[in-house]
């Protein structure tokens, strides 16, 4: 079931200044869809119009099939949970979460009942009348968080609540939103973020915002297997993907890239006889390279390496813009400085024309 | 000697004492009385660094003590003398005044004053800034309503000589009144109300002070606390209400208490205005009328303020500290 529907949606400041443009994205009931891009892509802004925050220039915005784009936020059945808590300073935990019944006039009972069955979900018992300034980066995120729960809407927002929190509690807490949502199965959730593991380990499907569109939409390991466009190809993973332009010379099933540095690649990607002297980029992850003995992708010279144990990490010596990065298993001692010879296994090479991948032709 | 001379002089001697005197103090410091040398070196050099602040504080703390601490002594001590100063008459002074009708009126209306003027200029000055706030010609609104905060409290006096004036040529309220085809009247001379009247005076001088300050006060609000509560569901009087204003609570305090001391010592209105006719008459009215006649009777007057203000004063700044932190 379609939980919201965004259709040609834009955003534009003023007259001149557009932000956003032509978004179109269906999210199911149940899902947890998270946006990332590069910062000022207008992830947050997107958010924020799908919360009622920011006035929806063009297209509209169904949620559970009625079109809300001039409907306040408090009836749009959306809650949100914002990167600095915005908690009440001046109101216990209790009364935080309570602040919103009480203006919807729920009965006591009723309120009670929402709010204890929250704070037993979040473990908040023992704090419920602090203020929240006596209460830790964690916990204030948790009230935050059960703020939207006791509402009990239809969609969850969340805008980078896990920045403003130190690099273990993040972790912590990530696994706690994970297992919320794996107890509320029926709850939709928007979750923005520009942190990657936080996209990938907790979303059913990321949305990637670029250029002010969506660049695309799909699960974790769509994007990372399958990226559509060089920009994804390069957002999605840690290095980044390297990027090499090149020559297709042999068609079919398999393609046979002849590289302008040199080396030849073979990419699962299927062409047409047609596609023989097409000018394109191809893609391999630094992870999905190997040591070649034999024909290799890539030959250069190691710059610089970065042992972290479990894998090295090769910086090569070039002349392009991009670094060229390979990321090996295990430890590779005395490599910097000697001449490295790379290749890949055929389906972890991505081939790109204009910037857009081949596969998705 | 010209006065141009003179006035340089005073500023060389004035600036030059002042470096003359950090300098050589923390000299003598170092070298004569606790020298880094020897066995005592880490020793010496802690005990300096203790004694410097006071070295600094000293002419501060000297001219405070001087200027302060010893006219409110010798305030107290006069207030214990006769008219002339030549006989103690112990709490005599005070006695016969707390027996005086024109001494209880003017405690009754410093009463009013302190009650309706700072209520009145907070409110305002709230009520301007959350209007004006993130409006186009805000500031140009903010910058006209602060503006009377340069002038003199009794310039203030006079330009609203002009406004409550009998001449209905001259004076608004009674311009209006003789649209309606009413008599001229005079509001100063309306017994009770008429200290009303003198209060818009400094209601209008002193909103701009609460507004600029709890205008900025409502900017540092947190954009996002306030977006929660439109989540929430809250209009925007709640916000206001149950939002914005418990978050400022601490400046609204503040700004209140500072207007309060003010109160209690303005009396160029009044004196301006009418004298302390009228039964207008206010405490520091009522210590102007007697000062240089009977300057022990104003010295006790001074005191009885002084208590008053005392305690405000003390409220004031703890809570200014803790909005601090």
């Amino acid at each position: 079931m379609t939980s919201l529907k965004l259709t040609d949606v834009g955003k534009t400041y003023g007259n001149a200044v557009e932000v956003l443009k032509h978004i179109d994205l269906e999210i199911e009931t149940g899902e947890l869809v998270v946006f990332v891009g590069p910062s000022g892509c207008g992830k947050s802004t997107l958010l924020r119009m799908i919360a009622g925050l920011e006035k929806i220039s063009s297209g509209t915005l169904e949620i559970d099939g009625q079109v809300v784009n001039n409907v306040p936020p408090a009836q749009r059945g959306i809650a949100m949970v914002f990167q600095s808590y915005a908690l009440y300073p001046h109101m216990t935990v209790r009364d935080n979460m309570t602040f919103a019944l009480k203006l919807a006039k729920k009965s006591k009972a009723e309120i009670d009942e929402a709010v204890n069955k929250a704070a037993r979900i979040l473990q908040l018992e023992p704090y419920l009348d602090r203020l929240p300034k006596a209460l830790s980066g964690g916990q204030r995120q948790r009230v935050a968080i059960g703020r939207s729960i006791v509402r009990d809407p239809k969609v969850y927002l969340f805008d980078e609540p896990l920045s403003n929190l130190d690099a273990a509690l993040r972790v912590a807490t990530r696994i706690e939103i994970a297992q919320l949502k794996e107890s509320m199965p029926e709850s939709t959730m928007i979750y923005v973020t520009h942190d990657q593991v936080e996209a990938m380990t907790l979303a059913s499907r990321i949305v990637v915002l670029a250029n002010k569109g969506i660049a695309q939409v799909g699960t974790p390991l769509e994007l990372y297997e399958r990226p559509e466009n060089e920009f994804v190809a390069q957002f999605i993973g840690s290095p980044a993907m390297n990027l090499f332009p090149g020559e297709i010379v042999e068609t079919g099933a398999r393609t046979v890239i002849r590289l302008d540095g040199g080396g030849t690649a073979v990419s699962a990607v299927p062409t047409q006889a047609a596609d023989k002297g097409l000018k394109v980029n191809i893609g391999i992850r630094p992870e999905d390279f190997v040591e070649t003995e034999g024909e290799a992708a890539y030959t250069g010279t190691v710059a610089i390496t970065e042992a972290l144990g479990e894998v090295t990490l090769l910086y090569f010596e070039t002349d392009a813009d991009q670094p060229v990065i390979a990321k090996l298993p295990g430890i590779h001692a005395d490599v910097r400085g000697r001449q490295v010879s790379l290749a890949a296994a055929p389906e972890k090479v991505q081939v790109f024309h204009n910037g857009i991948s081949l596969y998705y032709r | 000697m010209s006065p141009i001379i003179q006035g340089i002089i005073t500023v060389i001697i004035g600036v030059g004492g002042c470096i003359g005197y950090f300098y050589l103090s923390n000299l003598i410091l170092d070298r004569v009385i606790f020298p880094p040398r020897n066995d005592d070196n880490g020793r010496n050099i802690n005990r300096a660094t203790m004694v410097r602040p006071w070295l600094f504080l000293f002419p501060a703390i000297f001219a405070l003590g001087l200027y302060l601490v010893y006219p409110v002594v010798g305030s107290f001590w006069r207030s214990l003398f006769n008219r002339s100063g030549n006989e103690f008459i112990g709490m005599g002074n005070y006695a016969t005044m707390f027996g005086e009708e024109g001494f209880r009126q003017a405690l009754f209306n410093n009463f009013l004053w302190v009650l309706v003027v700072p209520a009145a200029c907070t409110f305002m000055g709230l009520l301007v800034a959350q209007l004006t706030d993130r409006l186009r010609w805000g500031n140009i609104a903010k910058s006209l309503i602060f503006m009377p905060m340069a002038i003199s409290f009794v310039g203030a006096s006079l330009i609203w000589k002009f406004v409550y004036a009998n001449d209905p040529e001259i004076g608004i309220i009674n311009a209006v009144r003789d649209s309606f085809g009413m008599a001229p009247i005079d509001v100063m001379q309306i017994p009770f109300w008429n200290n009303f009247f003198l209060m818009i005076i400094l209601i209008w001088i002193q909103t701009g002070f609460a507004m600029v300050i709890l205008s900025a006060a409502l900017r540092g609000i947190p954009e996002e606390t306030i977006e929660a509560a439109i989540i929430d569901g809250a209009n925007p009087f709640q916000i206001f209400f149950k939002i914005k204003v418990p978050q400022i609570v601490g400046t609204i305090v503040v700004v209140w208490t500072t207007i309060t001391i003010l109160v209690l010592k303005v009396f160029d209105i009044v004196y301006a205005m009418t004298g302390g006719n009228f039964d207008t008459e206010i405490l520091p009215s009522y210590m102007m009328d007697y000062m240089f006649r009977d300057d022990g009777r104003a010295t006790a007057v001074a005191f009885v303020i002084m208590v008053i203000v005392l305690p405000v004063m003390i409220f004031n700044i703890r809570q200014a500290r803790k909005e601090m932190h």
